[in-house]
């Protein structure tokens, strides 16, 4: 008897919960296998995917949103071995794990820590809350392309917010890999959308899109490709993260400045009375 | 019934003492500027010259820059946050003693009525001082990490609108976090900003810790371009927030940016129409309708649409228009030529385009700048007076039928500074604030400010917070 032969994967796009081909009809060569090569429609597409999502997931209830991105924890942890296969250090996928469990906890807590009740003068109960931003573009890092995905990611969707994220260019397996972690578990379709490819020739327009609201510069290694991208992103005023002056030590406690880089801040006045 | 036609009630002028002249306020002295430009100030209700004020060039900007950068290192960044809270504190009680001054020097050089200055630009000014002085010394308390640094030199530009009070929103939080700041006036209304400056002198605020330089775009945009400044905090038009957003594209300099607004303030059938119509009128008559966050569009639910109008034309028959130093005015001049231009352009875009304008008979003074106060009827949301800020005293109504309706109205715009709700629900209040994409949202009130309570737009209203804790991160390395 042969031997069994493998049934082997096809690298798509995450668009809105599917998994795609890009709409080029392109791909490319990573480690001997065909990774999608998105183009600018499939940005487009994407940003049509997440938009459609905002609606649902900034409106869930924030227990709601820490139980889903709880359970793409447990799915996470289901496919260690998955990652280790394509070569990732257990470790990295195990400090992954654990920082999605980490950004997880915070969607029911940011609200108390960033926002809060303003004494102010005069007969108004005045509250100051956060609110997700919409939107965000996320070119991601090409270091430790699980635990740094994750961890632009994991921040930008426990509030509320919906991502496109265009995968580091060497390393997309990982990224789709956490596509099919994300795509069972519970997270609504459109909230996170990965396209692999080059990010040079996709981030241009996502970060000159007007149904943007904020862009995540974490991965732009190119000076002068980040220069471009932060002045396209002034065209409808998105919020940015600037690529970072010094490498980035993703192990490391991460704080809450990625989760409230992509809050809006809304204070109400309300009156008071009898 | 008698009427009782109001007599006269102007506020001398005599407080203020104006010099002929200034020069740049640069590390602690007035100085004349490298090149000898200037600008005169121009009183808008009367055209009349107040005074001649330096236009600073890129010699000077660098100056100041410099200035602030030596204080930064050698004073004012080392010094412990409870001697720095002292100086703001006295510089809180300073304005608070010579705010009729001030008063009456704001409303000669912006035009805005004397009711306003005294009552709510003044106030403010000093509350916002008093607050952040007491948050200086309890920085590491704040929630930015247990020892949060401070940026350097920050270069602030700031609007014609609110010129004592802008200015205090940028300088308090800035100077509060250990920054030194560069800041430049609107070149029609450097007045209030330099007596400031006498105020820091008052202080004995070190020199180079606050840098007033007075100018036009040019010296905003060589300020915004200057290599030695680590901080951008500006207030202003949409148009001009962009250009510094990519002019600082690339340069690490932090950017909080606080910009037009074209806000809807909704009215539901349930709400009290007298204090609602109080609250239309304080939402785009208050400060000529010069204010980022005015109600500009009114949106009120199509069953009290009439009542609510004929209400409202009433109460805008009684506005008073004209003298600002006049303590009965209501509605005090346009600050300048050019915005009276802009109002007019799109006021007269706005009857073209169908919607039909009213204005209370009212007699404008011959000599100044002036616009009565209008309201639009039949307004759709696709005209260009229901998209475009006007900054003027003109109220586009527009109608819904549905919750719903309202919010989707509301929201149906590149703007997302402030909103406004009437209605006498609370749980209704709550429901639709949390669905209206703005920074502030009043209900059963409009154009209420604290030093307590952040400040600031969603989408291209810009970024970033003034007032309350969240005001001090944009001044602080977090």
């Amino acid at each position: 008897m042969s031997e069994r032969l493998a049934v082997r994967k096809t690298y798509k796009l995450f668009i809105g919960g599917r998994f795609p081909r890009s709409e080029s009809g392109r791909s490319y060569l990573v480690e001997n296998t065909n990774v999608a090569l998105a183009s600018r429609k499939d940005v487009r597409d994407a940003v049509v995917a997440a938009r459609s999502a905002v609606k649902g997931w900034s409106g869930a209830t924030a227990y709601n949103r820490g139980q889903i991105l709880y359970r793409a924890a447990e799915m996470l942890e289901g496919r260690r071995d998955q990652f280790i296969g394509l070569g990732l250090p257990a470790a990295e996928v195990d400090v992954a794990t654990d920082r999605w469990v980490w950004y997880a906890g915070w969607a029911d807590k940011i609200a108390q820590v960033y926002g809060g009740a303003n004494p102010v003068a005069g007969p108004y109960f005045n509250l100051s809350a956060p609110e997700p931003t919409g939107v965000v573009g996320v070119v991601a890092p090409g270091e430790s392309p699980l635990l740094g995905l994750v961890s632009v990611i994991a921040p930008a969707i426990v509030s509320g917010n919906t991502v496109v994220v265009l995968a580091a260019e060497p390393a997309p397996l990982p990224a789709v890999t956490l596509a099919e972690v994300l795509a069972t578990s519970d997270l609504p379709g459109g909230v996170v959308n990965i396209l692999t490819g080059r990010a040079a020739e996709t981030a241009p327009w996502l970060a000159s899109h007007l149904d943007v609201n904020a862009l995540d510069l974490t991965g732009v290694a190119d000076q002068a490709l980040a220069v471009s991208l932060e002045q396209a992103a002034a065209g409808n005023l998105k919020r940015v993260v600037r690529p970072p002056a010094a490498p980035i030590d993703w192990t490391a406690d991460p704080g809450p400045s990625r989760i409230t880089a992509f809050l809006e801040t809304k204070t109400v006045w309300h009156p008071k009375g009898v | 019934m008698n009427a009782f036609d109001y007599a006269p009630a102007p506020e001398s002028r005599s407080i203020v003492d104006l010099r002929p002249s200034y020069g740049l306020f640069i590390n602690g002295e007035f100085v004349d500027p490298a090149d000898g430009a200037g600008l005169k100030s121009v009183n808008p209700a009367s055209e009349e010259v107040l005074a001649d004020v330096a236009e600073a060039g890129p010699a000077d900007v660098d100056r100041a820059v410099t200035a602030a950068r030596a204080a930064y290192e050698t004073v004012w960044g080392p010094m412990p946050g409870t001697q720095r809270a002292k100086y703001l504190f006295r510089i809180a009680r300073i304005i608070q003693e010579r705010s009729r001054e001030l008063a009456v020097l704001e409303s000669l050089d912006n035009g805005k009525p004397i009711r306003e200055s005294r009552d709510v630009d003044l106030p403010l000014t000093a509350a916002h001082f008093f607050y952040y002085a007491g948050w200086a010394d309890k920085l590491p308390h704040a929630g930015f990490g247990p020892h949060p640094q401070p940026l350097g030199v920050a270069g602030q530009v700031i609007p014609w609108n609110f010129p004592l009070l802008m200015l205090a929103w940028k300088i308090a939080p800035a100077l509060a976090c250990g920054n030194t700041v560069v800041l430049k006036p609107a070149e029609t209304t450097p007045l209030s900003a330099l007596l400031f400056a006498e105020i820091c002198q008052q202080a004995d605020l070190p020199p180079g810790v606050v840098n007033i330089i007075t100018g036009a775009g040019q010296t905003g945009a060589a300020l915004v371009n200057h290599t030695g400044v680590d901080k951008i905090a500006f207030t202003g038009s949409t148009d001009v927030g962009k250009q510094i957003a990519r002019a600082v594209a690339g340069t690490g300099k932090k950017l909080t940016l606080e910009l037009g607004g074209k806000a809807a303030n909704i009215v539901f059938d349930d709400a009290p129409i007298d204090q609602a119509v109080e609250g239309i009128v304080n939402g785009i008559f208050f400060n000529q309708g010069h204010v980022c966050c005015a109600g500009s569009r009114l949106l009120v639910q199509e069953s009290i649409h009439d009542q609510l109008l004929e209400s409202l034309k009433r109460r805008m028959a009684l506005l008073r228009v004209g003298d600002p130093l006049d303590k009965n005015t209501d509605i005090g001049a346009i600050n300048s030529a050019t915005q009276l231009d802009r109002i007019r352009a799109l006021t007269q875009i706005g009857g073209e385009e169908g919607a039909h304008p009213w204005s209370p008979p009212c007699e404008l003074p011959e000599r100044g700048f002036w616009f009565a106060p209008t309201i639009f009827t039949g307004v759709s949301q696709a005209h260009r007076i229901a998209r475009e800020e006007i900054f003027g005293p003109v109220l586009s109504v527009l109608t819904f039928r549905t919750p719903a309706e309202a919010v989707e109205k509301a929201n149906n715009t590149p703007y997302g500074l402030s909103a406004g709700i009437w209605t006498e629900k609370g749980s209704r209040i709550l429901s639709i604030a949390d669905k209206l994409r703005a920074g502030v949202v009043w209900a059963n009130t409009f154009n209420t400010f604290d030093p307590a309570s952040p400040f600031g737009g969603y989408k291209e209203s810009g970024y970033g917070r003034e007032g309350g804790r969240h005001g001090l991160e944009a001044y602080l390395d977090v």
